[in-house]
């Protein structure tokens, strides 16, 4: 078959010809340098981004830019779940309302500072992670879909329902966010403090996946059977990647609540679950890069095409299916954006070429 | 001593004996073969050493140790590793990250040493990625580090698997069919890797159809044939035996 066409002698010419190539462009130097490069322009983005309010010059434009790097927290926290692990799960916003109310509740009520609420709000997100994981986490994907979905059906029923939470009307009169002597009122400063929370989410998540838990939940998404192989504790595992996901969406949502003032039900049903799961899939499963560009392409699209009204919602929806036919791994893959591939391909059929 | 010994292992598909009454014992450190026709029960026998199978009645004892009843990520933490007849590499990982994997349960768990990369944790990791290239050396694929799995020709895949299970230091190594579907001259080397293997001390069991790698590898032979264990001996007398020949050799014409 094909393995007989491959093998041996072709291959060893062409991957040398590669790294050659890779270390001849001026976008991958080599080694240190290279990392050097490669951080000093992270470190410029996040500068850039960090002036966009002063920029754009404009409320609704950094209120846009607030709701892409929410969003972006959110996709983060989801990429452990359904990039890394490979679940499916179509209920995610219930981390991000438990994170949402448990600091509203608190400021509002026992009036904590809004910092003071991020612990108990992600203690209580793992505990929800885990009553809901424990059980279900034994079953195939499918079914932890439609679990996962059922509960955050369940949690926002909740908040609709008790008194506590506010009913329908939700809670407001949220406390703004004190740092030391920084008191954070415009949504300039909740843009730069979540732009803060993305580097950080961002961080923490490219640190995971080269090391043994996001090594051990790739190797389950990819094949779990042959994962256990390895000593891997899948339903273990899984789990692991359900709590970390609830960490992140915890820590969002609360502060999410600050940065709103008020938060009410609606903003935490399944509308907002599918987002985050459009932004992950759109963006590249699996990949940093294609949660964080598939968050800004599922806020910014329906914004910019905000003139066709009604219609707008038909286009984002045409322009999905579109991504999903023309692109089912995502914009931006986890496996880089494939020129490097695709220059692998074209090279070994030069070199098939020049051999013939 | 017995590195592996498996008591009137039996498994039951509706009807169908995988394997009835299977005995055998297979000395430490050495390099064992089992073969017999298709069908015979040999990747069953596999499965239920590894935890994929519960075997419907007998035992495994690994080094003394019941072994029967675990699952198959605590059979793999007893240090035995195997690789599978219709090739399981993670398709989209790396050739590295795939070797990776399999020195999951060496790597660092350190919570604080993943999150805050302290230089402990780094140099663990970097350790640990340097091993994981001298095994893809050593089953001859130092250049296919960077390359992913899923784009790597069938053969290749195969020695991956060796490599990814090697990297787990361990103690026991079962081989499906490491040779089918691989070219000559990748046999070859297949051969070598086996060899050095098991002369560094790993207790190698191989399934294969080719007899003339078991021949020329395997210091003991059994024989499955319709789920039962019909022959066990040096490769000489069960090349010789008139049942193997009956039931395996001349049928096959090999
Ligand atoms: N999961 C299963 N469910 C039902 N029957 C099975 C299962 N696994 C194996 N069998 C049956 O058990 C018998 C032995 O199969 P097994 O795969 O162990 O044979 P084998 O010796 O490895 O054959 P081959 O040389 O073709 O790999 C066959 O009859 C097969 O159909
Ligand atoms: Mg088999």
């Amino acid at each position: 078959m094909s393995s007989l066409l491959e093998g041996g002698g072709e291959e060893e010419i062409v991957v040398p010809a590669i790294k050659e190539a890779r270390s001849r462009s001026a976008l991958a130097l080599g080694g240190a340098a290279a990392r050097l490069a490669r951080a000093g322009a992270l470190v410029g983005l996040v500068v850039i981004a960090g002036f966009f309010p002063d920029l754009a010059h404009s409320n609704y434009l950094t209120s846009i830019g607030l709701q892409i790097e929410i969003l972006m927290c959110l996709a983060l926290g989801l990429n452990f779940v359904v990039g890394y692990a490979g679940m499916l799960d179509l209920g995610f916003a219930a981390f991000f309302a438990i994170g949402s109310y448990t600091t509203g509740m608190l400021s509002v009520h026992a009036h904590w500072p809004i910092l003071a609420t991020l612990p108990p709000a992600v203690v209580i997100a793992l505990i929800g992670a885990i009553f809901v994981g424990v059980p279900t986490l034994r079953l195939r994907s499918d079914y932890l879909a439609v679990v996962t979905l059922g509960f955050g059906e369940i949690i926002q029923t909740v908040v609709n329902n008790l008194n506590q939470t506010g009913g329908p009307e939700g809670i407001y009169g949220i406390p703004p966010l004190r740092i030391g002597s920084w008191t954070l009122t415009s949504t300039a400063s909740y843009f730069e403090i979540f732009l803060f929370l993305v580097v950080v989410f961002v961080a923490v998540s490219a640190r995971i996946r080269h090391a043994r838990l996001g090594r051990a939940w790739l190797a389950i998404r990819e094949d779990e059977d042959t994962a256990q192989a390895m000593g891997i504790k899948v339903r273990r595992y899984k789990l692991y990647a359900y709590m970390a996901g609830s960490v992140f969406g915890s820590i969002t949502g609360s502060l999410y609540a600050p940065a709103f003032i008020a938060i009410a039900p609606p903003s935490f049903g399944f509308t907002e679950s599918l987002l985050v799961v459009m932004a992950v899939s759109i963006g590249g499963i699996g990949s940093i890069w294609g949660a964080l560009l598939g968050a800004g392409v599922v806020i910014a699209f329906p914004e910019v095409f905000r003139q066709f009204a009604q219609a707008r919602l038909l286009v984002f929806g045409i322009a999905l299916v579109l991504v999903m036919v023309l692109r089912p791994q995502g914009i931006w893959p986890e496996n880089g954006l494939g020129f490097g591939r695709l220059q692998q391909r074209w090279r070994s059929r030069r070199v098939e070429g020049a051999r013939r | 001593m017995a590195a592996l010994s498996v008591r009137e292992l039996s498994l039951r598909f509706g009807g169908v004996d995988a394997l009835a009454q299977v005995s055998l014992e297979v000395p430490d450190r050495s390099l064992f073969a089992v073969i017999g026709p298709n069908g015979a029960g040999k990747t069953s026998f596999f499965n239920c050493l590894t935890g994929y199978y519960r075997p419907t009645g007998g035992s495994v004892l690994f080094d003394g140790r019941d072994i029967t009843r675990l699952g198959a990520a605590d059979v793999a933490a007893l240090g035995i590793r195997r690789t599978f007849q219709n090739v399981r590499v993670f398709p989209k990982l790396s050739a590295r990250e795939n070797v990776l994997a399999g020195a999951h349960l060496r790597a660092s768990a350190s919570v604080l040493g993943t999150l805050f990369g302290t230089p402990a944790h780094r140099r663990g990791e970097r350790e640990l990625a340097e091993e994981a290239d001298r095994w893809l050396d050593f089953v001859g694929l130092a250049d296919k580090a960077a390359v992913l799995a899923g784009d790597l020709p069938y053969g290749v895949r195969k020695r991956l698997e060796v490599a990814r299970a090697l990297i787990a230091h361990p103690a026991m190594l079962l081989l499906d069919e490491p040779a089918a579907g691989v070219s000559s001259v990748e046999r070859e080397e297949l051969a070598s890797v086996i060899r050095r293997t098991a002369a560094d001390g790993v207790t190698v069991v191989m399934i294969e159809h080719d007899v003339e790698l078991v021949m020329q590898l395997a210091a003991g032979v059994a024989v499955l044939d319709r789920g039962r264990l019909l022959v066990q001996g040096s490769p000489e007398a069960v090349r010789a035996d008139p049942r193997v020949v009956e039931a395996y050799l001349g049928r096959r014409q090999r």
